[in-house]
Parts: structure tokens; C-alpha cells; sequence
């Protein structure tokens, strides 16, 4: 498909630096899944899938030129989208979601599909300062147990959102990890989650171009993050030598996360 | 089973199904992977001599009849990428794609590609969306000759020119290919085209306009194949590709005239798993028509060869 155009139906600022944009689609959406977003004469950029409930929409973090236009769109213009592409998180039994900084827009959705009655959903939602946790209220309003972490200690628990879980799984057990969040943490958490033999699911980000698995911009160790992912599971990520190492940069040079 | 190994200038193939250029060919385990879901060989994303972004987004979109990109030839340059090559593991055959802005620059790069292991080097003279490469050269027959020329001069390994469906005169440029010593001629590269969308009131594609490859290529393509097998019989090696998508359509192509085929677009969405789909598809269509191996396909629906 070329790109839908959706109406925007809201334009909400979550914290200082993201706003969410809710539009109308039809188009079935899942949590873990992605749009390639257009705002005409803009260029076209991946967006995690963090509203998929009654309503549809995504959170955009201010980091560029793009996304600072983004930010300027107002109820009632057009979008341009394609997708929902890419695979889904599947939360089983006692689920710990996690997001790091604007990962946990991707996380946020989880709650808003109806899975099946034996899940149980809690979350850390983790920032590098209090104003920046994203989603906290909401999924509390959700249900989860929500806990915080920052890096500075203005909110919740001082330091890495790694350090956190670690001392979540002392006092609680979990069947399963989903995080979305810069990828070290992604990594330390696969660490964590293969010791205590806890499922584990991580959704990546990476450069795209296409977004249905053919340029090979996204691609780590030789998966698409854009076909095969994002949501990666942990046994796949085992696989990746160049998860938590290495990314390709535009020209398609390996460089250093 | 039917025997489906074919031969591309003198290059052994376990099958006839290629990885096209510009699909999952800029890394060295996407290019494995490819392979070891079925691919016999896999050309490499054309690479230039210096990095290059490529165009902005949008820069690939899916239409009811096919795919339109305009990539604009992103590439690490050969430095960073006949390192890359030496990461591969597997040990199929890889076709080394190049692109330069003249001949002197098109068989430098050739040279790199050999040394650094390509079965085969192929000359992208048919991008339709990049400035003083590709298409701009290619449309232009005796530059065809003079570029051809070159590499075959400079390289040992077999040359295959890659052409533009767009061509008007496709067998003249494909015999001054063959004369200036191509093996093989890929027929064909995308078409040249372009989107545009009445709410935003412009061209999708950042670049505006961009290459049109699947379903919709397939007849302009397959066309371009059967004139050529045609005019040329064998004296000249034809890979075909252009919307191929199953194994009735790799036998479409083998019946006009070619050896082997390149995928790209069918890739989109589906992944590498397509080869062994359409590799399984191809061999019972061969049972089928009466067949027991690729090559008696070859040419069957050229009704007069000539030299």
C-alpha cells in the first residue's frame, strides 16, 4: 500500500520533549508493531505503535528536524501512514513490561489489546529524569502495578532500570520480560532474563528505509528489524552478534551503537 | 526432482533463482541468510567508490501492482564493502554490482569486486534514480560499449551488464554489450516511474520519481528477454528479471530466453523464505509440463533463433 491519509484527531503532550498523535484508521494495529509515518514534505519515519486500543496512535519524541514538525501538526490535518508493520509482543502468565526513555511508548500499548485472562501486567517504566517518565498515570489507570525508576532520583528508584528489575525479581516472580528502551538496557535485561530463565521479548530500533524487509538499512546480523522485529525474542537476540554492538549507519557502514 | 541447475557464464548455479540487486545485498549476513533460505547466488547492492546516504525518505512504497523505489544507490563504498564481503560465511556464488560516474571508475571498481572474491561483476548502467550513473550512462549506447570495454579489459571474471526496460532500442544496446565482451546481459532493472498523492498534492517518493519493479514489470520485462533471445540466440547469456514471484513465472522467463533469474520485490514482505517457495514451485511445474531439467526450458518460446 502507498500511504493512507488519516485525520489527526488529537495531539497530546505527554512530557516536555513527546507528544502523542491519535488519528482515525480502520486498520487493525498490535502492540510491538510499527508505521512508517509521512507528514507530507517531511521525510517519512519508523513510529512505534503506542496507542492501539479504541483509539490509534503514536508518540513522538522532539530529536530532529522531522520530528520537530511533527510536533507542530494540529487536530483535523492529514497523515500519511503505511503499516502496521513488524511482529508483536506476546506477554505470557506474569508479564514485567519495561521501557526506558521513549521506548516505553512501545511498551504502553500493550495493556491496550485484550489478551487472554492468565496474563498479568505490571510495568517499570524508567527516564533520565521525573519529567520525562512517560505513561505512568496511564497504565496505572490501566490496572498494572506501575513502578518508576530515574536516572537522577527525582522519581522512584535512583539508577539504571536494569538495577531495578534485578531487585523487582527478588521480591516478585515474572514468567516473562518485554522491554523497549536504548539497548543496553535491552541487552542487560537478556542477560537478567536468560539467569533466571524468565521469556523474554525486546523490541529494536535501527535505521529504515522500506520497512517490509528490502534494503537492508535495519538489518542486525542479518535479520530485518523491520520484518523480523522489532520484537525480537530473547533466544533470536542470543543469536545477534551485533545486538547491543553494532548499527549500520545511513551509507550502510557498520558503526558502534 | 527435477534437475534445476543452470550455468551463467560458465558460473554453476544449483538453481536458477538469483537475489537481485538493491535487495538485502549491503550486508554480509543478510546475503548468507539469503542463501542459506534457498538463493543459488545473490548479486550485491551496487556500490560506488565512496559512501553515498542515498536519497531521503519516503523512498520505497507498495502498489497494487508492484513496488516503486527510489533508494538512490545508499552504499558504504567499496573500502568499507569489500571488507564487508570477507564477513560472509557461506560460499555460494556472489555477483559483485557496481556503479561509477565513467568507465575508468566503473572498472576500478570491478576490480575490487574480483579481488575480493565475486564470481561475476555486474554493471548497473539502468538505475532510473540516481544523477550521472546508471540510466544516464546506459541510455547511451556507445557509452554501454566503452564501460563494458573497460572492465572486461580489466577484470578476468565473467561480465554481466544490467539494462533498463526503457530502452528503445534493446537489442542494439545488448549486442554492443555482447561485442564489447559481456557474458551475460540482466534484463531488466527497474522502470522509471513515480507516485503522487492528490491529498498532499505532490510526488510521494523524495526524490519525486523512482524505479518501478514487480507484477506490473513483469511483461515489459519478459518482452526484453524474448527480443534479445530472439535477435542474439546464444551468443549472449540472459538473466531475466522483473516480477517474478513463483515458479510459473521463473518458467515464463526460462522459456523467453534466459538462464537464470533475479528476485527482488518478491521479497517485500515475505522475506528470503520465498526462494524455497518458489524453487518448490518451479520443480513441479517442470514435472508437469514433461520436463526433467531447467535448461530444456530455456529459449523454448522463441520461435526463430538467429545469431
Amino acid at each position: 500500500m502507498t500511504h493512507r491519509m488519516v485525520r489527526i484527531s488529537h495531539a497530546v503532550r505527554e512530557t516536555p520533549s513527546t507528544l502523542s498523535i491519535l488519528f482515525e484508521d480502520d486498520e487493525p494495529a498490535m502492540p510491538g508493531q510499527f508505521y512508517m509515518v509521512w507528514l507530507p514534505g517531511c521525510e517519512e519515519v519508523p513510529m512505534s505503535v503506542s496507542y492501539c486500543g479504541d483509539r490509534h496512535g503514536i508518540t513522538v519524541a522532539n530529536v530532529g528536524d522531522t520530528t520537530a514538525m511533527l510536533h507542530r501538526v494540529r487536530v483535523g490535518e492529514a497523515l500519511g501512514i503505511r503499516g502496521p508493520y513488524g511482529t508483536v509482543y506476546r506477554p505470557r502468565g506474569r508479564t514485567l513490561l519495561v521501557g526506558g526513555g521513549f521506548g516505553t511508548a512501545s511498551i504502553a500499548a500493550v495493556p491496550d489489546h485484550r489478551w487472554q485472562d492468565d496474563v498479568h501486567l505490571s510495568a517499570l517504566v524508567a527516564a533520565k529524569t521525573s519529567e520525562e517518565l512517560l505513561f505512568v498515570e496511564r497504565l496505572k489507570r490501566g490496572g498494572l502495578d506501575v513502578h518508576t525508576a530515574t536516572d537522577d532520583g527525582t522519581a522512584g528508584f535512583c539508577g539504571l532500570a536494569t538495577d531495578c528489575v534485578k531487585g523487582l525479581l527478588e521480591s516478585n516472580a515474572f514468567d516473562t520480560i518485554l522491554a523497549c528502551g536504548p539497548e543496553p538496557m535491552m541487552k542487560g535485561l537478556l542477560d537478567i532474563s536468560r539467569e533466571r530463565g524468565i521469556a523474554y521479548q525486546a523490541s529494536l530500533e535501527r535505521h529504515m528505509k522500506c520497512g517490509v524487509g528490502v534494503c537492508d538499512s535495519c538489518s542486525v546480523s542479518g535479520r530485518q528489524v523491520c520484518l523480523d522485529g522489532p520484537v525480537f525474542d530473547g533466544d533470536i537476540l542470543m543469536e545477534l552478534d551485533e545486538f547491543g554492538r553494532f548499527r549500520r549507519d545511513p551509507c550502510g557502514r557498520r558503526v558502534p551503537l | 526432482m527435477a534437475d534445476l541447475s543452470t550455468k551463467v557464464t560458465g558460473i554453476e548455479f544449483k538453481s536458477p533463482l538469483l537475489l537481485a540487486s538493491g535487495i538485502l545485498g549491503e550486508t554480509a549476513a543478510s546475503m548468507d541468510r539469503v542463501m542459506a533460505e534457498g538463493a543459488a547466488g545473490v548479486v550485491t547492492k551496487s556500490i560506488g567508490t565512496d559512501p553515498r546516504e542515498g536519497h531521503g525518505t519516503p523512498a520505497y512504497l507498495d502498489l497494487e501492482v508492484g513496488t516503486i523505489n527510489a533508494m538512490g544507490l545508499p552504499n558504504p563504498g567499496i573500502d568499507a564493502y569489500v571488507k564487508e564481503l570477507a564477513d560472509m560465511k557461506g560460499g555460494g556464488p556472489v555477483m559483485g554490482s557496481v556503479f561509477g560516474k565513467d568507465a575508468r571508475e566503473y572498472a576500478s571498481l570491478a576490480v575490487r569486486m574480483e579481488r575480493a572474491g565475486c564470481r561475476a561483476v555486474e554493471l548497473n548502467l539502468s538505475c532510473p534514480h540516481a544523477e550521472k550513473t546508471g540510466l544516464e550512462l546506459g541510455a547511451d549506447t556507445g557509452k554501454v560499449g566503452e564501460i563494458t570495454a573497460a572492465v572486461c579489459k580489466a577484470v578476468g571474471v565473467p561480465v554481466w551488464v544490467k539494462l533498463s526496460p526503457t530502452l528503445p532500442n534493446m537489442v542494439e544496446v545488448a549486442r554492443t554489450a555482447r561485442d564489447a565482451g559481456a557474458g551475460a546481459v540482466v534484463l531488466t532493472n527497474t522502470l522509471k516511474s513515480m507516485v503522487i498523492s492528490v491529498e498532499a498534492k505532490m510526488p510521494v517518493l523524495a526524490n519525486g520519481m523512482g524505479g518501478m519493479g514487480g507484477p506490473a514489470l513483469k511483461p515489459v520485462a519478459l518482452r526484453c528477454v524474448w527480443e534479445v533471445r530472439r535477435a542474439l540466440g546464444d551468443s549472449i547469456d540472459i538473466v531475466g528479471v522483473g516480477g517474478i514471484g513463483t515458479g510459473r513465472d521463473v518458467a515464463e522467463y526460462l522459456m523467453a530466453g534466459a538462464r537464470a533469474v533475479q528476485m527482488g520485490s518478491a521479497v517485500a514482505g515475505s522475506g528470503p523464505a520465498v526462494f524455497r517457495t518458489v524453487e518448490r514451485e518451479l520443480d513441479v511445474l517442470l514435472t508437469r509440463l514433461g520436463h526433467g531439467s531447467v535448461g530444456e526450458l530455456v529459449g523454448l518460446a522463441v520461435p526463430e533463433v538467429v545469431k
